[in-house]
């Protein structure tokens, strides 16, 4: 038996209310991360990777509405919560990081006073302790002077530190678990290495688990146990990162690997798959990647596969499984 | 800041002198000899004349005009009023706190309530209450201030007897402390809400604007994110940054605003500066005209230095680069 999970999201919801439509950016998507865990939610651009993350940190704003499913942090059901109670949460025992450290910063304040205030919201400490703890963040995450970068406006630091800042911020309270969405993707290759490994010495340190959001199976490979593969609003497939390098059972996750990885599985240069990403607002009848699925069957057109699951943590959405799945172990979504 | 204050005080200067230039050229391109321009429709002896051309040195050449000009007005001379027979100098600075008082008043109200109103509206927009108070804030907008001047004296000063309906002073009300604050604060009351409309509806109309483009980038986002309450968000995070565009305009409206004080002033009978300005119109009193015009392009100058000033205290980008 496994110990029961950090966070658990069972059937999440959430779709945008926009003037063209309603987009289903999250469509009935479950999925797990343990305490001290690494975990990837890996997908392409605009298949609902960040809008899942914004669901569990119940920060999606209009158009966006969380509209059913489940999410439990720590034990606690999220949903139900009051915003004040959430607010406890967010950036204390539950925190996020962004995509681009140029914008997520106010540039109006000093870098010193965004992370202490960060600080004095989750831990009862006085402005001056606040300050203490805020330099030593700045100092895990390696910024050189930290006591002289309190003081400074983010203008005047670069992208990288920017981003060191913001995990420092992320990090004052000692979450159980970081949400980092795409942290790397706007930096300098080199920057995206240290930022990386940063990443993997914080949460070696503080023992927090991460969910990090990419589209980049090199990192996953380098820096995770468990993957979700994402397609249209659905998790199509999950595993340990050895199970879908090995044996990827998604013709989705075959294609997304084959498109980062050269034939030796090194990762080589970017090819895209083929075939548009459908529609969140009308998405494709049936199992929604069946347009570009190479192996699609009849079924795949009429019938929406449900979760197979394929042994210990493994499952998979795709109808090429419906014999594979022992019996018992077929849970269907939406 | 103390650098910067001065660099942005130096670069004025220019502006001024240019100002000085065009005042003066303005005297010149008058049809005319400039010095009937000056004298206006009053009847004159030759003697006079001949002494108001020795006195503005008009038989001078130009250049030698313009530095007598320059040196005049540096040496704060900005001649004397032939209808008032007085230095122009002591009629503009007679006036100037009136003026100050009446606009510094309004621009502080119009602008503090035009951005708490627009910062609130922003929260909810789309709601009813923000679908009118845009359709109020358009109307406001909209209205012309001599026409709601009239209005609002005939309703609260005329009818319901609520306010004096001209002036700044009673005569019988008590000529120091309190009293006088008060009863000056009660013939303020009209003309400030007249010259506030205007500004308070643009101020509305554009912090709510930049609000809602504010509280959807990406800081807000973050400041949420580490589980800051939404009134702080609003208030301490997104209004900073979406009041800085805001605090341009309000700078640049002041030279409207001062436009405006003709009206406003002569509506309400207040002693200043627009009042004088229209009295000196109607009187072709062509000193004391060129006289404000120089205060007032340099009062424009100076609350442009300040609108910069306050934008580089809330802005560090400004000067830390
Ligand atoms: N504010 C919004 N209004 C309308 N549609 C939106 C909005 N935000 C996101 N979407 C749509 O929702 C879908 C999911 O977006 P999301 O940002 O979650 O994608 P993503 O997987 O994070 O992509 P990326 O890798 O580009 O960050 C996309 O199709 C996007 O177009
Ligand atoms: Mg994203």
């Amino acid at each position: 038996m496994q110990a029961s999970p950090l966070l658990r999201a069972e059937g999440l919801v959430t779709h945008l209310f926009t003037d063209s439509g309603r987009v289903r950016a999250v469509d009935g998507v479950s999925l797990e991360v343990r305490a001290g865990e690494a975990v990837a939610l890996v997908g392409e651009s605009g298949c609902g990777k960040s809008m899942t993350a914004l669901s569990l940190m119940r920060l999606v704003r209009p158009p966006g509405r969380i509209l059913e499913g489940v999410v439990e942090f720590e034990g606690t059901p999220l949903l139900p919560l009051s915003d004040a109670e959430m607010r406890r949460l967010r950036g204390g025992r539950l925190a996020m990081i962004f995509q681009d450290p140029m914008t997520y910063l106010n540039p109006l304040m000093r870098v010193g006073a965004q992370i202490v205030e960060a600080i004095v919201l989750h831990q009862k400490v006085s402005a001056q302790a606040a300050r203490t703890i805020a330099l030593e963040a700045l100092e895990r995450v390696r910024i050189p002077a930290a006591a002289t970068v309190l003081d400074y406006f983010p203008h005047q630091l670069s992208g990288g530190m920017r981003q060191r800042v913001l995990i420092a911020m992320a990090i004052s309270s000692r979450p159980s678990l970081l949400i980092a969405d795409e942290p790397t993707t706007a930096l300098d290759v080199t920057v995206q290495a240290q930022i990386m490994q940063l990443l993997a010495e914080v949460r070696r340190a503080l023992g927090s688990a991460l969910l990090l959001i990419t589209h980049d199976f090199g990192l996953v490979a380098e820096y995770c146990d468990r993957v979700y593969v994402m397609y249209a609003g659905q998790i199509v497939e999950e595993g340990s990162v050895f199970d879908v390098f090995e044996r990827p059972r998604h013709p989705y996750t075959r294609a997304l690997l084959r498109s980062t990885l050269g034939p030796d599985k090194r990762v080589a240069s970017f090819t895209t798959i083929e075939g548009q990403p459908p529609s969140l607002i009308a998405p494709p009848r049936g199992c929604r990647f069946h347009p570009r699925c190479p192996e699609a069957m009849a079924r795949c057109a009429s019938e929406s596969p449900p979760r197979f699951g394929l042994g210990v943590g493994v499952a998979a959405r795709c109808w090429l499984h419906a014999g594979d799945a022992p019996a018992g172990r077929e849970v269907a979504h939406g | 800041m103390l650098f910067y204050v001065a660099r942005r005080l130096a670069q004025a200067v220019p502006l001024v002198f240019v100002i000085i230039l065009i005042n003066f050229f303005l005297i010149h391109a008058a049809p005319g000899d400039p010095v009937f321009v000056l004298l206006g429709s009053m009847d004159t002896t030759p003697e006079f004349v001949e002494r108001v051309r020795r006195e503005f040195g008009l038989d001078q050449p130009l250049w030698v005009q313009f530095a007598t000009y320059l040196g005049k007005i540096l040496s704060l001379d900005l001649g004397y009023s032939l209808r008032f027979q007085e230095p122009v100098l002591g009629l503009i600075l007679d006036r100037l706190p009136a003026t100050l008082l009446l606009m510094g008043t309004a621009l502080t109200v119009s602008s503090v309530v035009g951005i708490l109103l627009g910062a609130i509206a922003a929260r909810r927009p789309y709601s009813v209450t923000d679908h009118a108070s845009t359709i109020v804030a358009l109307a406001g907008y909209s209205m012309p201030v001599f026409w709601l001047g009239q209005i609002m004296l005939i309703v609260f000063a005329l009818h319901l007897a609520w306010f004096p309906t001209q002036g700044m002073y009673s005569l019988r009300a008590p000529s120091e402390g309190w009293g006088r604050v008060m009863d000056i604060a009660r013939h303020m009351v009209l003309p400030v809400i007249t010259y506030s409309v205007y500004h308070l509806a643009l101020v509305y109309r554009l912090t709510r604007v930049k609000m809602q483009e504010t509280l959807a980038l990406d800081f807000i986002t973050t400041a949420r994110a580490k589980g800051v309450p939404e009134g702080r968000v609003v208030f301490v995070h997104a209004l900073r940054n979406a009041v800085l565009p805001v605090v341009t305009v309000i700078g640049l409206n002041f030279g409207f605003m001062l436009a405006g004080s003709v009206l406003t002033e002569t509506v309400f009978a207040w002693p200043g500066m627009g009042r004088l300005l229209f009295d000196a119109i109607g009187a072709r009193d062509y000193p004391v005209l060129m006289g404000l015009f120089t205060v007032l392009s340099l009062m424009v100058i100076i609350a442009n230095v300040i609108t910069d000033v306050i934008y580089a205290m809330v802005d560090p980008r400004v000067i830390y680069r």
